[in-house]
């Protein structure tokens, strides 16, 4: 009971907070955009008009072409596809190995736990979105390493994070009459630990979004990301920079789109972290 | 503290061999040779080339050549760049990232600490409000669109600034830096606002001013002392973040610095140079946080002791 009642809470908390209540409704509006592009956009992403190649925002194209005479707001609408897919997978795969570390070593503490948060420690120290670039040079520049790659670099934090909420939980008396019972391992890492640390999981993943986001769009940026034809907002805005002088709207409106966003998932993460633990909501 | 010191440095040294000794054998994975180039080389010339290079040797012997030449600060030779060695092109391209970091470092440090510093103290005033606004935007907009857009508005529409080059044309420094240094101004800003709001509530803030002090006097001598510990601390990861800026930041305004060597070889695949910049990165971030968390421990009297 106690635990809905904290749900609860946290829901009444994060509906009154204005800035993430926004944050959240331009979140939900992208995603609906992302996956219902292909009946959204006007065009196809790859469709090229050559007769016309740049050209302003028109009433035929709101956002205008590209140098190939594409329509830019087709390639923003599919662009969402990529890069909230990466932003989401990339988080799963952080979530997944993070929340897996912590737990691990939070529970079984000692010695298992101490090599364990040095290996985070060490990997901290390290400069990785080098490794990310020599990953994508060494097996060729591919979705799903690109997944793999930044996921692997993002979930040191939350490895921290859930090792402390799993160290303050381990010596409370659920826990110890679960272990006295005899549960194993497995379900007690599924069903007793997992549910209480949820909140701040969930804080940290909102927030890990947009930073997953922001390496994408730097390696797409440098070439090193996604490539042609497919097309994430980093390699939009790549292209715009390309022939900004002469044609500015085509960095314009990636730029917004993505700056928008990331702006979203903030607000929507520190009014979720608010949410959940009011005691910090200061810092 | 010298305990600590010590301790830190004899973690590096495996760590760094470590580093050195998995992207080695990373890159031998790496399909494809150094030199397929687009017209393909005659088998002699490829042998010629292969032997000048030893990459006949089984990968051990390599391994082994390369770690000896590494203990000697011999990161062996370009592939795509004859006749240059990988730390000649290090030693040409690092004061020019260095430079940049600098200043990019000193508009963070303070544009951030006066923002965040002030913030603190007119709490919940417009003081507070307006900077940590524009700290939010200096946190979602990256450098890879902050810089074209500086580019835009005073390179190119004002004309006031060079859009490119460094150190050829007066003033030409002045917008790579700035975007490299915004992000890191906004992100100070929030932890010296952060790190000022709990200091200031303490006892002996209050003993300060109970005591007479100016209001300068405690803000400067008593609570910045404590307040800043979080910016020195980020400063270490900050400068992993610098170098990764400095790839973007010395792309868009075409300066010759590392990090766009970096760039340039990992399009070139020049292997060499790929493992010999990813090992010295390696070990100047390493050396960086080192000394970012020992000027923590330092500024913190609770741990200056033991």
């Amino acid at each position: 009971m106690n635990n809905n009642s904290l749900w609860t809470d946290a829901l009444y908390r994060l509906t009154r907070n204005k800035a993430a209540m926004f944050g959240g409704f331009i979140l939900v509006l992208l995603i609906i955009c992302a996956i219902a592009a292909p009946i959204l956009a006007p065009y196809s992403y790859s469709y090229q008009d050559l007769n016309l190649g740049a050209s302003p925002p028109s009433s035929d194209h709101l956002m205008g072409t590209d140098v190939l005479g594409r329509d830019l707001l087709s390639r923003i609408l599919y662009g969402a596809r990529i890069s909230l897919l990466v932003g989401f997978v990339a988080t799963g795969v952080a979530l997944v190995i993070g929340v897996s570390w912590g737990i691990i070593a939070g529970y079984f503490g000692g010695r298992v736990d101490s090599i364990m948060m040095r290996i985070v420690d060490v990997l901290y120290g390290l400069p990785f979105i080098i490794f990310i670039i020599l990953l994508m040079v060494i097996f060729g520049r591919n979705l799903w390493l690109l997944f793999g790659a930044i996921g692997a670099v993002e979930w040191l934090t939350m490895a921290r994070i859930v090792r402390g909420q799993v160290i303050g939980l381990k010596n409370q008396e659920f826990v110890l009459a679960a272990k006295a019972m005899g549960v194993s391992n497995f379900s007690m890492f599924r069903r007793h630990l997992l549910p209480n640390i949820l909140g701040p999981i969930a804080v940290y993943a909102t927030l890990t979004i947009p930073q997953v986001m922001l390496l994408e769009g730097f390696l797409s940026f440098l070439g090193l990301g996604i490539q042609p034809p497919m097309s994430s907002w980093g390699t939009l805005i790549k292209d715009g920079v390309e022939s900004m002088e002469e044609y500015s709207w085509l960095l314009v409106y990636p730029g917004i789109t993505f700056t928008v966003t990331l702006f979203a998932l903030n607000f929507f993460g520190d009014g979720l972290r608010d949410a959940l633990d009011p005691k910090t909501s200061d810092n | 503290m010298i305990s600590i010191f010590f301790k830190r440095i004899f973690l590096a040294i495996p760590v760094l061999f470590a580093v050195a000794s998995i992207t080695f054998f990373l890159i031998k994975l790496a399909p494809g040779g150094p030199f397929d180039a687009d017209r393909a080389v005659s088998p002699q010339v490829l042998k010629n080339l292969n032997e000048a290079y030893n990459l006949d040797a089984s990968n051990w012997e390599q391994y082994l050549d390369y770690m000896s030449g590494l203990l000697k600060g011999d990161l062996g030779p370009s592939f795509r760049f004859p006749g240059r060695s990988v730390s000649e092109m290090i030693s040409t391209g690092l004061p020019v990232t260095f430079e940049l970091a600098f200043y990019a470092i000193l508009i963070a440090l303070v544009m951030g600490v006066i923002s965040g510093v002030i913030a603190a103290l007119k709490r919940n005033t417009y003081l507070d409000f307006i900077p940590m606004a524009i700290a939010m935007i200096g946190i979602c907009v990256p450098t890879f669109l902050m810089g074209p857009l500086l580019v835009l508005i005073f390179g190119i529409n004002l004309e006031v600034l060079p859009v490119s080059g460094w150190g050829q044309l007066p003033g030409d420094k002045i917008l790579p830096s700035l975007t490299l240094g915004f992000a890191y101004a906004a992100y100070i800003a929030r932890l010296s606002r952060g790190g000022m709001l709990e200091i200031l509530n303490q006892d002996f803030i209050r003993t300060a001013r109970a005591k007479g002090l100016t209001e300068s006097m405690v803000v400067i001598k008593h609570a910045m002392q404590g307040g800043l510990i979080p910016v020195v601390s980020f400063l270490g990861p900050a400068i992993a973040g610098l170098l990764a800026g400095s790839f973007v930041v010395e792309t868009i305004f075409q300066i010759p610095g590392l990090g766009r060597f970096y760039v340039e070889a990992a399009f070139n695949r020049d292997y060499t140079m790929i493992l010999g910049t990813t090992i010295f990165f390696s070990a100047m971030i390493v050396f960086f946080n080192l000394l970012s968390d020992l000027a923590a421990l330092w500024l913190n009297p609770r741990s200056r002791d033991s």
